[in-house]
């Protein structure tokens, strides 16, 4: 049993050993990563790294290994430090060398000075990434990961699991729920699958609200995202490869925790004593606070080891890269979860039908939506988004706000914007560069991909944007459009492409642009949208969830091919097409349903088109543009 | 060993009370160089740099005290220095007249000292590669000899000659003649005490002096001042400057990229480029500090030790403790700021957030970059350790780093196509330029090109390849002698059609293809947005010009989409744009012309929804045709109805749904070389026209005009030749060819024909008519209104001499009359023609005869 093991709790003993046989040559910090990557290999022992989401900051053990889940955020300059250094003791001359990564003060004991000007001395590089949590992760991605690793948790961390109980209640708002205020007011909707208590709900929620009041007196704006978020923030030192992570990635990284206070004084003596050395008594006071803010606030990790993730949805063994997708453990996994994979399409085809209030066809779309994912870019245009525009949405009612709750069950990482003209003019969508502090502020639209943003437009009314407001509405619809956000550096743009799901609800068609509208029609109007809603969720049960969303994340992942044959038939369907109707069927169409028809095989499992996909999917888009068309019909009866 | 002239190291200061007086003008002695003791000439040791070992991290800590035990012998023969600097307190110059000054830029403290390689005591570091020589001096932790660096560098001052040196860079030098000594002579007429320095002509000059320079610049510099100043005063020695020259070396081939910089390049001599984001003010930083004992008066000056004064605990002369106290006002200054300079968009990998380096810039070249500037920086890059905090005995492990810079090269004053000649020349590698050279050879390259653009868009080949001339632009020609002023060299394209024939992706991809591309929707911009406004700095309250799309897209691209939805004041900035390529401004008391000279590539969507063949150009986007007119190519994006067409798009679309991105890669050229293509030829190709181009340029004119002189209209106007030539231009220039030849003027004229055929078709005679995009209006057209309003006038008179007609009575009589449909408008249109006769006035429902 790893359980109490030095590498969990005391690392730096680990590497102190390493270092010390190897001392002479540098590879030693091979040896390091190598030593720990075994550690993580053996079964399960990721769970028993405490993770940075879960445990608040406070009650994990200073130098000891954690784990963190988050994206970056953004990326600082490259810092130099002693990778190696070396003490003197002036008293009898007796000199030891030390070793400078994974640590943030580069220590000597108290009868010691480090000597600068040492030959050993080796100056090395590091990255620092700012990161935060997922933005939007869903309530039961936390929960989840949050069980998985708990339960094994409690004795490699110094504090007592009944303590830890306590603290837990106490702190889980900080850290582990950024969409707590989002359930308060959604009721008991987060509790289906009986996975938090409501009484706890009240307790954390309460004690929320105090907590942040005294801790900090300037708050120091943590950076996220989205409004509303909490959650630790983290700098995040990198040693290595650092320029294969981006910004906006989703990473796991596992590493020391370093929370000494001394960074903080140290950084306070600066300030007070700034009077001889010129390069601090500049106006850089800002960029000193953001860039090296109070430890207890924003803890800091020495990263040995950090892994992109393609999805984070804990229901999924993680496939971190390509070549681990092959493993058989993963192989396994889909191949199960392929077997039963019709009654589940079934069954999630009826929980959207229900949802859609019996809308068989929107609820199709909506699967089709949920499993799009960017595959590709050609030049500028990106492949596989489906932004669907969800017409006939009943104008201020709480539909859309159900809606938005139902996907947020389905997917890890979502967010709900409400297009209001207030929060048009007034949000902050597009993160910009604030050289005062050096740092790029962030905004709505800096998301992680595969997240699904829900724009409802429902709330839309008429008013004047100001130039934010346009700068915003542009924003999201080249975000649409074109899969990238042109991040604001002042001086110029900066393109960061995105891969993120838009579902757009409206009364009429959307001011933005979308792949394809489809106008919902209502089959049951329930007198108590409230309660028809709840009880749908509270129908499903947890298992059958949980199936929804292995469902929903592992059919992003599957490759797909079209043979020749069948490029063929399309072919010949096309021109057939356009023969007889050269006015309606346009290349565009061709795109769209040629997109149907992948995310149609998608979801039934299957990673080539077949015809009778490619006619169901013809026969679909027939269905949804009559729809359409009667709609207009409709409206111009009206006018 | 050391040197006692060049500044003993602080720990002597504190020590020795003699040597103080003697550091305050520690650079006289380099200058008053004329009593040197004989030095062997050896040349430095090569190979190994001593200092290797730790070179890594070698600066300032190394020549602190702890490191070296003070054993060396100040008065060892060998000590390399001047008597001058030996006495005490000469603070006079070496050189009359002309006093020294600091370069704060080099460190705030030169502790060079030379070592002797023979002398053991302090070998521990040094490497004797050479033993069977005699004395052999270096600075201490380097390879450089002082005496033979400095021979090297005046000998390369008074024989470089450039051999690659272009006119233009150097105004008034002569080229056959030394270069940096027509500088020196430059620097005794204009009194401006810098000397610049190429290191590329150094490293083309001696490989060696350039490593030693890029190695150990805060050694070697000095050094180089010391030549510089030595030939200057033996040449001009009653030359009295503001102070002693001072050498600047730029564009060291070190480094290039913030990205690149790593621990390696510490105190090692880097260039690389960026953009200032932010300066501080001005900081005075103490240089000297001046104590006064308060018990005996007795005064004494310390440097300044990386930002740290080393106050003088006891006075030396009368032994009281804490005495001595700072007099501020007898201590020196300079003057220091330190600004952020962030990598250049175009160095960033996509993805990633932008780097940033500080810079410390000195004296005089504090406040010579602004927030927004594009910039070279020269200078030495530093690690400072950050501070020891005395209460607490651990430090912090990181090393805060910065840019002492020694050289602006400002790369906005003479950009050409994003990036500066200099760079530019960098940018392609030798072997690059081959490979885009041996591009440039093959036949179909043309083609070639324009498959290789926006493949994701299918077919549309000529629109392509219109878009490519634009791309490449014409040769820029200067009339401005005969008044004329410049002749426009860029190429506008309008593209019109029905909306989703992906015109905004081609606007997209033209956009993300060129460096300096601005995209703007003509429904969300205003006048502003496109040209410049004027706003209030709120932190300086100074009038800040903030510029639009248009003046960033100077030298590029400017693409407009829905280019029909732009308001009329907005779109009325483009006339000058689009013809004279400036921009003018007269806002807030600033008036200025700014130069503007983009190319436009605008989307126009028409005024239905759906393009009506039924109708013109004009009729279908509603936009003026004096805009129009400036468009060399007007292009329509149609959807067009053939079997054949469907049926490849379809399988273009299919594949794009399934094959992986490496697959659809290998097909068609890579965007990077094609953009590298279109920077080379634009900055390095300037085709001219041939004779034989020529004449088939005015025959293809005559020609134009001729079509429309046989039907009696005007079919062509000199804008269509200029065009003509521009695309012809442009067409050679994607061969690479300095010359403009029949084949580009055959192509140009098909292309334009083809966007003509396209656009200027009379919808209801089927004829090329130009008139349509000149005057908005097809000949036709205008003389069928003639025909009417004489219709209508006959039909008047026709009815004798009645005062006052109906309204409506007249024109249901003309319908009747007439054998075509004639509306209301076309009704209106005639009476309003005759008005203008004085034939008839109008008012309200008569029509009175005059």
């Amino acid at each position: 049993m790893p359980c109490v093991a030095d590498w969990l709790n005391n690392p730096f003993s680990i590497v102190q050993g390493i270092f010390a046989q190897n001392v002479p040559n540098s590879d030693w910090e091979k040896k390091v990563t190598e030593y720990f990557k075994e550690k993580l290999k053996e079964n399960n022992a990721t769970n028993w790294v405490p993770s940075l989401n879960d445990v608040p900051v406070h009650y994990l053990k200073p130098n000891s290994l954690v784990k963190f889940r988050c994206m970056v955020q953004d990326m600082f300059d490259p810092e130099f430090y002693m990778g190696v250094y070396e003490t003197v003791d002036p008293n009898t001359n007796a000199r030891v060398l030390h070793f400078g990564k994974y640590r943030d003060v580069a220590e000597c004991g108290p009868q010691q000075e480090i000597d600068l000007n040492s030959s050993q001395t080796v100056t090395s590089e590091r990255q620092t990434f700012y990161c935060v949590p997922v933005p939007g992760e869903s309530a039961w991605v936390k929960e989840i990961s949050f069980f998985a690793s708990q339960a094994r948790v409690s004795p490699s961390t110094s504090y007592t699991p009944s303590r830890h109980k306590r603290s837990y209640e106490e702190d889980e708002d900080m850290d582990l729920h950024p969409s707590k205020q989002k359930e308060q007011h959604m009721g008991s909707g987060g509790d289906t699958h009986g996975c938090v208590e409501p009484k706890r709900l009240e307790t954390e929620a309460s004690a929320g609200h105090h907590l942040i009041s005294p801790n900090c007196s300037p708050p120091l704006d943590l950076n996220f995202p989205l409004p509303g978020e909490k959650g630790p923030a983290c700098l995040v030192k990198v040693y290595e490869s650092w320029d294969s992570f981006k910004v906006n990635d989703v990473l796991e990284v596992y590493g020391i925790l370093s929370v000494d206070p001394v960074l903080s004084i140290v950084n306070n003596e600066e300030r007070d004593s700034s009077t001889l050395d010129p390069m601090e008594c500049m106006d850089m006071a800002e960029e000193q606070r953001v860039h090296s803010p109070p430890a207890s606030l924003v803890p800091r990790i020495h990263v040995i080891l950090a892994q992109k993730l393609q999805h984070i949805n804990p229901l999924l063994p993680a496939c971190l890269n390509e070549e681990e997708s092959k493993t058989c453990e993963y192989l396994s996994f889909v191949s199960n979860f392929m077997s039963e994979l019709s009654p589940v399409r079934a069954e999630l085809l009826g929980f959207l039908t229900h949802a859609l209030l019996g809308d068989g066809l929107a609820a199709e779309y909506l699967i089709l939506h949920l499993i799009s994912t960017v595959y590709a870019r050609r030049d500028v245009l990106p492949l596989g988004k489906f932004t669907v525009n969800l017409s006939g949405c009943p104008r201020n009612s709480i539909f859309t706000e159900h809606i938005y709750r139902i996907i947020q069950q389905l997917v890890p990482a979502s967010y709900r914007l409400q297009m209001t003209i207030e929060n048009m003019n007034h949000s902050r969508f597009i993160p910009h560069k604030d050289y005062t502090a050096n740092r790029l502020v962030s905004g709505v639209l800096q998301l992680a991909s595969n997240t699904s943003l829900v724009v409802d437009e429902t709330q839309l009314e008429q008013g004047q944007l100001d130039t934010t407001g346009v700068h915003n509405v542009t924003a999201l619809g080249n975000l649409i459009t074109w899969q990238k956000v042109d991040y604001d550096f002042n001086y110029h743009q900066m393109e960061f492409p995105c891969n993120i799901n838009v579902l757009i609800t409206s009364e009429g068609r959307s001011l933005l642009p979308s792949d394809c509208q489809i106008h919902l029609q209502p089959q049951i109007i329930p007198p108590n949208m409230e309660e028809y809603m709840n009880s749908l969720l509270t129908a499903v049960l947890p298992s059958v969830l949980n199936k929804f969303r292995i469902y929903l994340s592992l059919l992003r992942l599957l490759d797909y091919s079209i043979s020749d044959e069948v490029t063929k038939a399309v072919e010949e369907d096309f021109v057939e097409m356009r023969k007889n109707d050269p006015e309606s069927i346009t290349a565009d169409d061709l795109h769209r349903t040629l997109l149907v028809a992948r995310f149609l095989s998608l979801s039934a499992g299957q990673t080539t088109l077949s015809r009778e996909r490619w006619l169901r999917a013809k026969q679909l888009e027939a269905l949804r543009k009559a729809r359409l068309q009667q709609q207009k019909c409709v409206n111009g009866n009206e006018l | 060993r050391l040197k006692a002239g060049s500044g003993p190291a602080l720990c002597l200061a504190a020590q020795d009370a003699r040597s103080p007086p003697s550091q305050k003008r520690r650079t006289d002695d380099s200058a008053s160089t004329g009593d040197l003791q004989p030095m062997p000439t050896s040349p430095p040791a090569d190979g190994q740099s001593p200092g290797a070992p730790d070179a890594l991290f070698s600066s300032p800590p190394q020549f602190r005290q702890s490191a070296i035990p003070l054993d060396f012998d100040i008065s060892s023969p060998l000590t390399y220095g001047t008597p001058s600097s030996r006495v005490e307190g000469t603070p006079r110059s070496g050189v009359r007249g002309t006093p020294v000054r600091q370069r704060p830029d080099l460190g705030s403290v030169r502790k060079a000292r030379q070592v002797d390689l023979h002398s053991d005591g302090l070998a521990e570091d040094v490497v004797a590669t050479d033993q069977s020589l005699g004395q052999k001096l270096v600075i201490w932790g380097t390879d450089v000899n002082v005496a033979s660096c400095k021979e090297k560098f005046q000998r390369f001052l008074q024989r470089f000659i450039d051999p690659l040196a272009k006119e233009d860079e150097d105004i008034g030098l002569d080229l056959n003649e030394p270069r940096y000594m027509q500088r020196l002579e430059e620097i005794n007429m204009v009194g401006e005490p810098f000397l610049n320095v190429n290191c590329d002509h150094l490293r083309s000059f001696d490989e060696n002096l350039y490593r030693q320079l890029i190695c150990y610049p805060q050694e070697v510099i000095p050094t180089f001042d010391m030549a510089a100043n030595e030939i200057f005063f033996d040449r001009y020695p009653d030359s009295i400057l503001e102070h002693q020259i001072q050498v600047r070396p730029y564009n060291a081939l070190k480094t290039r990229n913030m990205r690149s910089l790593n621990p390696e390049d510490i105190d090692q001599l880097i260039t690389i480029s960026g953009m200032v984001i932010r300066s501080s003010q001005l900081i005075p930083e103490m240089q000297e500090a001046f104590f006064k004992c308060q018990v005996c008066a007795f005064t004494t000056r310390v440097e300044i030790d990386r930002g740290r004064i080393a106050e003088p605990s006891v006075c030396k002369n009368c032994n009281t403790t804490h005495s001595m106290a700072l007099i501020h006002n007898r201590s020196m200054f300079s003057d220091k700021q330190m600004i952020k300079l962030q990598e250049s968009p175009e160095d960033m990998p996509a993805g990633q957030t932008p780097y940033t380096v500080a810079l410390f810039a000195h004296n005089d070249l504090v406040d010579k970059v602004q927030p927004g500037d594009r910039v070279n920086v020269t200078g030495i890059y530093r690690a400072v350790p950050i501070r020891v905090n005395p209460r607490v005995s651990s430090v912090k492990s990181v090393y805060k780093t910065h840019i002492d810079v020694i050289h602006y090269r400002k790369t906005d004053s003479k950009r050409l196509h994003g990036v500066d000649e200099e760079t530019e020349q960098k940018m392609f590698t030798e072997e690059r330029v081959e490979i885009l050279k041996e591009l440039s050879k093959k036949i179909d390259i043309y083609e070639r090109l324009s498959s290789a653009l926006a493949p994701s868009i299918y077919e549309h080949e000529d629109i392509k390849k219109g878009i490519l001339l634009q791309l490449f632009g014409g040769s820029r020609k200067d009339f401005s002698h005969t008044g004329r002023g410049n002749f426009r060299a860029e190429i506008n394209i309008l593209l019109c059609g029905d909306p989703g024939t992906s015109k905004s992706q081609l606007l997209q991809y033209v956009y993300n293809l060129v460096p300096r591309g601005q995209y703007t929707s003509g429904k969300g911009s205003s006048a502003v947005g496109l040209t410049a406004y004027v706003m209030k700095d709120p932190e300086t309250r100074q009038l800040v010009l903030q510029t639009g799309a248009l003046v960033l897209s100077d030298n590029g691209i400017c693409c407009i989409d829905e280019f029909d939805k732009m308001n009329e004041s907005t779109r009325s900035v483009l006339h000058e744009v689009m013809e004279q390529q400036t921009l003018s401004i007269a806002k807030a008391g600033i008036i200025c012309q700014l130069n503007a000279r983009t190319s436009i590539l605008a989307a126009a969507n028409p005024i239905e929804s759906q393009w009506n063949p039924k109708k013109t150009t004009i009729e279908n986007i509603q936009l003026p045709h004096t805009l129009l007119s400036r468009f060399d190519l007007i292009f329509l994006m149609l959807d067009p109805r053939d079997e054949a067409y469907d049926r490849r798009l379809a399988r273009h679309l299919v594949s794009l749904y399934y094959r992986s991105e490496e697959k659809m890669e290998e097909e068609y050229m890579d965007m990077a070389v094609l953009r590298d293509y279109i920077a080379y030829a634009r900055s390095y190709v300037n085709p001219r026209l041939s004779e034989e181009a020529s004449q088939a340029l005015i025959e293809a004119y005559v020609d134009m005009r001729k079509i429309g002189s046989g039907r009696g209209m005007v079919s062509a106007y000199p804008r269509q030749l200029e065009s003509l030539i521009r695309l012809a231009e442009a067409h050679a220039k994607v061969r690479f060819s300095e010359k403009v030849e029949t084949i580009d003027v055959e192509e140009a004229k098909r292309l334009h024909r083809e966007a003509l055929k396209q656009s200027a078709t009379d919808p209801r005679t089927g004829i090329v008519d130009i008139s349509i995009l000149t005057t908005g209006m097809s000949a036709t057209a205008r003389k069928r209104k003639e025909e009417l309003a004489q219709a209508l006038r006959k039909l008047i008179q026709s009815k004798g001499k009645t005062p006052a007609l109906k309204y409506q009575q007249l024109f249901d009589d003309l319908r009747a009359q007439s054998d075509t449909a004639v509306t209301k408008e076309m009704f209106e249109e005639a009476l309003r023609a005759l008005a203008d006769d004085d034939f008839l006035t109008v008012t309200g429902k008569t029509v009175r005869l005059l």
